[in-house]
């Protein structure tokens, strides 16, 4: 399944990257999974692991962790949100 | 256009004015107005703030803002007319980062969705502060009484 994964602020930075397209294997169905696998990849993403305070969201709608996913969907990964 | 995320610049006059232009229904209209301030925080120990940048999330801005305005208009039926405006970019202290104004009949409803939309918008935007300091840049922490702010609303269908 092919995804696109933005990083915004803080994420961003520290994963050096924007924005990606993501080949996940079979299994990755729900948000939590896909923020499992990228944090494993490679030598291990600190700043997606488990324990992080991570906010997601899928087509531009913010989500928890349970949320599906599904082929070509947007799922966006940041810290949570500072404006006003 | 009720929602506008902007680089530039906003006057709060206009703004407010030309929720009620043309119209004789409204009674009252509450506006908010969020500066950049300068002062010194996280318990003191932070150097000044001598410019913050906003980053956002471009296509989900605008959506989150028009479901807040929208939850707002649900929960207040009342409310004749709402502005919100962020803007992003850098921007330096005393500079206006937020507008939101409300138009209502009364003043009830005009206070209320007010607060309500900016204590959503704090919480629930995809807006991120990064300060610039003269130790470098720092990425402003959400703070839990943001969430406590938003939280209070959740039992309150509005009248």
């Amino acid at each position: 399944m092919k995804l696109k994964v933005l990083y915004f602020a803080s994420l961003r930075e520290a994963l050096g990257s924007a924005e990606e397209l993501v080949e996940v294997p079979p299994g990755i169905a729900s948000v939590a999974a896909l923020r499992g696998f990228l944090a494993a990849r490679g030598a291990g993403v600190p700043a997606l692991a488990a324990g992080r305070n991570v906010r997601a969201a899928v087509n531009q709608q913010m989500v928890a962790g349970d949320a599906a996913i599904a082929e070509g969907d947007e799922i966006a990964f940041f810290p949570p949100v500072t404006g006003g | 256009m009720s929602v506008s995320v902007q680089q530039a610049d906003f006057d709060p006059g206009r703004e407010a004015e030309k929720l009620s232009a043309g119209r004789d229904d409204v009674g009252a209209l509450a506006t908010f107005t969020g500066l950049v301030r300068a002062d010194k925080h996280n318990g003191g120990h932070g150097s000044g703030v001598q410019a913050m940048t906003l980053e956002h999330y471009p296509g989900m801005t605008e959506k989150a803002l028009e479901a807040i305005v929208a939850e707002a208009r649900r929960r207040w039926p009342d409310v004749l007319g709402v502005r919100v405006i962020h803007r992003v970019g850098r921007l330096a202290p005393g500079e206006r980062i937020v507008f939101v104004g409300v138009a209502g009949a009364h003043r009830g409803e005009a206070f209320a969705a007010c607060e309500f939309i900016m204590d959503y918008l704090k919480t629930r935007a995809p807006f991120w502060k990064k300060e610039d300091t003269a130790e470098g840049g720092r990425w402003v922490d959400a703070r839990d009484s943001d969430d406590a702010a938003a939280d209070r609303w959740s039992g309150d269908t509005g009248t």
